[in-house]
This record gives structure tokens, sequence and C-alpha cells, in this order.
């Protein structure tokens, strides 16, 4: 590894290109949410706030900008005001190592998937600071909620990319890409279809997003973690989710889906249309399940993914063995 | 958790809320059209409803007259997330004081719309010796916008909602229905 200069340049733009990725991110995600949120429901979704609603999450984003930043009696100042940046700093390292395009690598690291896989941890520790933060019974809950799902789904999550890794040989992102072809069928998808389905599960609760939203249920935990944040806290936290998803669609396109490889010419237009097809098919999923209870949130992990990963993995360890 | 064993000061029992508005930091004309706007754009209201009325809330924010075309269809859980209380009921005196807490730990700039008749003056629940309900929600807190109705229909939230935005921007946004009717 080695970090000239041309290096760190490279990757001091390449953040802040991806700073700016995590904000058009969010307002176009807010609005394609809402959107199809309304469409899944029979009803148009924002429709008067700019044409088609269009501008409906910039006045969002406004608003909170200018809303009152409250903080409750009691609280320990330093985390509460710590656990928002927390929660969407450490996002921008996770997306370094991706392969946007062929030469649209921000950090070409020959491991990029220990970076991800060491980092992602930041998330769950931010929901932790702000829960706690706040002293509040209902962002405790969800805290503890947060931490218990989310190493859960670390462990299936981490097995079903070591299938991916075994097959291709190598941590290194890039490499994982340039050993899928460019038609369908020879993506990863095909050879690793348990592998992927496993992955989409845990992809949804990485992300605390429904029926796995746990964490803030609202029906039990008022807001769980992010009870008592008001205004641009609140607003990071949003922020942070969306980016989160990003990156989980990020990671599964370039995994299963090709990464920047179709049909015609390849280019990073290719891992946008997949990370996005996945991005809206997480919304799909969000506004079609009812949300599980606890106790089944982690059967469902214990009982059958983490099995099911492990022999995943070792079906391939042994293919792998057996061909070469 | 500190806010927990306050006590609300009694006033003929309830307590009752203050409103307090500090100007805001930089006051330029032209800042505050925006931001407000803005606010007007997006009003969340709080999940929380007290009586029948809240069944027209519920049915306001569904596909058929879908609340959420103005933006407004964010239901927050959490009241420091919101910005606007639908009082959607009676509000008995045993409620009244988690109503005024709850009008208290709302961020400001904060909106009250008093929906239905229970909310605005007891509606059916007003006669003489009633010992059970608070005479209208603007003896706890300051009310903006009075829909009147038992129940009102789904309809008259939208027309509410829009004279908030009225009342915050200074500016109707939508055509009235007499407009659309001639
Ligand atoms: S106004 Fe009528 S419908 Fe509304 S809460 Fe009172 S009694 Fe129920």
């Amino acid at each position: 590894m080695d970090l000239s200069l041309i290096t760190f340049v490279q990757i001091l733009v390449a953040v802040i290109a991806i700073i700016c990725l995590m904000v058009a991110n969010a307002v176009v995600m807010v609005y394609v949410e809402r959107k199809v949120a309304g469409f899944i429901q029979r009803r148009p979704g924002p429709y008067e706030v700019g044409p088609w609603g269009t501008i409906q999450a910039i006045c969002d984003s406004m608003k909170l900008l200018a809303k009152q930043i409250f903080v409750p009696a009691n609280v320990d100042l330093v985390l509460f005001f710590l656990a928002p940046v927390l929660a969407f700093f450490p996002v921008l390292l996770l997306f370094l190592p991706i392969p946007f395009g062929p030469y649209l690598t921000p950090w070409k690291t020959p491991d990029g998937l220990v970076l991800i896989l060491a980092f992602a941890g930041f998330g769950v520790l931010s929901n932790l600071l702000a829960g706690w933060a706040s002293n509040n019974k209902y962002g405790v809950l969800g805290a503890a909620r947060a931490v218990s799902q989310s190493i859960a789904y670390e462990i299936p999550l981490m097995l079903a990319l070591m299938a991916v890794v075994f097959q291709a040989g190598s941590l290194n992102l890039s490499v994982i890409v340039e050993k899928q072809g460019w038609v369908p069928w020879e993506w990863n998808i095909v050879t690793q279809p348990l592998a992927f389905f496993i992955y989409l599960i845990c992809l949804v609760a990485e992300t605390n997003r429904a029926p796995f939203d746990l964490p803030e249920a609202e029906s039990e935990l008022t807001a769980g973690f992010h009870t008592e944040y008001s205004g641009m806290g609140f607003a990071l936290f949003f922020l942070s989710e969306y980016a989160n998803m990003l990156l989980v669609s990020f990671i599964c396109a370039t995994f299963f889906l090709g990464g920047y490889k179709g049909p015609i010419i390849d280019g990073f237009w290719w891992t946008i249309i997949k990370a996005y097809a996945v991005m809206v098919f997480i919304v799909w999923i969000r506004w079609t399940f009812p949300r599980v209870r606890f106790d089944q949130l982690l059967n469902i992990n214990w009982k059958w993914l983490l099995p099911l990963g492990l022999l995943n993995l070792w079906i391939t360890a042994i293919i792998i063995k057996v061909v070469n | 958790m500190a806010e927990t064993t306050r006590t609300i000061v009694p006033q003929d029992g309830i307590g009752q809320a203050k409103s307090e508005l500090l100007p805001p930091i930089i006051n330029l004309r032209p800042i505050n059209w925006f931001f407000d706007i803005n606010r007007a754009m997006s009003l969340w209201p709080v999940t929380f409803g007290l009586a029948c009325c809240a069944i027209e809330m519920m049915s306001a924010s569904m596909a058929r007259f879908d609340i959420a075309r103005f933006g407004a269809e964010v239901f927050r859980p959490s009241i420091r997330q919101a910005d606007l209380m639908m009082v959607t009921g009676t509000v008995s005196k045993k409620m009244a004081p988690a109503v005024v807490r709850l009008y208290e730990q709302m961020p400001a700039p904060k909106f009250v719309l008093a929906f239905g008749n229970c909310a605005i003056s007891g509606g059916p629940f007003k006669f003489e010796g009633q010992y059970g309900v608070v005479e209208g929600v603007d003896k706890l807190i300051p009310v903006d916008v009075y829909v009147p109705g038992c129940p009102p229909r789904p309809e008259a939230i939208l027309e509410g909602i829009f004279s908030i935005q009225e009342k915050i921007t200074g500016f109707r946004w939508w055509p009235k229905a007499e407009e659309i009717k001639s």
C-alpha cells in the first residue's frame, strides 16, 4: 500500500465527490421513497410542491435546517452532538474501495472488503451513542436493539460475501468485478444464488430498514435511538440512513450483479443503474412487509441465515478445491 | 429524565402552556420568507389522536384524500421531529396534562390545529354540570387554526392545513373550492 501524493490527492477528490453523491442521493431517495410508497398504496404521493412534488425533499431539508435544536435536560452533551456526526462521516470511508467504473475507483486497495467490513461497525456505534446520550428510556432500548441486531446480522453478511471472495480469490473489489462477465448469466448472482439471497436479507437488516427496523419501531419505541433528536441531528441520521442504503446497494451491485460491466459499454452508469435498482427493491420491501418481532428477527438470523451461510461457504470451498 | 418528576402548575386542576417565540438570529426578510415557505410546504404532524375525529385524520392520509400531495404525510412518532399538532378529538381532563406536556416538548416553530367540535369547544360533551371534559383545547394551548365539524370531513383537514400554510406565509397557495367550481 503506497500512500504517495497522487494517491492522497485522488482520495481527497474522491471524498469530496462522495459527500456530494451522498447528499444528492438522500434528496433523490427521500422523494423516490415517498413516491414509491404512494404508488404502492394507490395514491399519488408528493404532488403539489413543485412539479410532481419534485422539490418536496428540498423543502423538508430546509425546514429541518431551520428547526430548533432541542437539548433535553441531563443529556451527555458531547456524545449527544457527536453521535449524528459519527453516523454520517465514517460512511464516507466505506465508499473508497468501491469500483464505480473501470477507471473510476477512488482507492484501489487489495484489502477493500476488509476496510468495508471493519468500518461498517461505526454506524452501530453512533446509534448506541445516540440512544445512550439522549438519556431517554426509548432511546436506550432502541440502541440496545440496534446493537444486538447489527452484530447478529454482520456474521451471515460476512459469510455471504466470503463465498464470493473464495470464488474470485481476492479481497480486491476491482478483481471481483473483473472475474464476472458482462452478460447476466456470468454474474455471481447465478453462481452464488444462496449467498445473494442471504446478503439481500442481511442488507435490509444492517441498514435498519423495515421489515427489520426494530431500533426505531414506532409502535413500541416512539422513534427509538433518535427520539430526542430534532432539526439537524435528525436530518443527519436520515442522511446516514440513505448513505448506508446506497453503500450496501453498491456492494451488492459489485459482488453479485457484475459491477460496472454491462451489455453495451462498460462504465460507471451500469454500477449506478444496478445500485439504484437494488435501492428501489429495498424501498419496495419496506412498504410491502409488516415489521417482524424481535425474537423472530434473531431467530431468522441464528437459526436460518447463519447455518445456510456456513453451508454455502463450505460447498463453495469444496467445489473450488475439486475444480482446481 | 428529569422532566418526569416535574409537576405542571395547577390552574383549575389543569396546567396551561405558555407560548413564547424568540426573534430569529438573522432577521432578514428574504431569508425569513424563504424558510417560511419551506416550513409551510413540509408540515410534519405528530402521530397523535384523542377520539373519534382521529379516524378522519387517518382517512385523510389514506389513498382517497392523500395528505401526502401537500407534503404533510410524514407522521412522526416522536414529538421532537414534528411541526404540527393536530388535536383530534375530545380532550378529557385526564388527558389534558399529557396534551400540554406534548405541546411543551415540541421544538419551535410549532403549530396547532384544533380538529373537531370537541377540540374547539367541548362539542357534544358541553352541558351543565359536566365534569370530565376540557371545553376547548385553546384553554390549554395556543391554537392556530380551528376546523369545525363532528367529525369534519377529510377535505376539511386539508383545508385546515392550507389555512396554516396561509398563516405561515401570508399567501393562499392552492385555489379555493368555490373557485374551482365556477
Ligand atoms: S367532534 Fe364529534 S367526532 Fe370529533 S371527537 Fe368530538 S364527538 Fe367525536
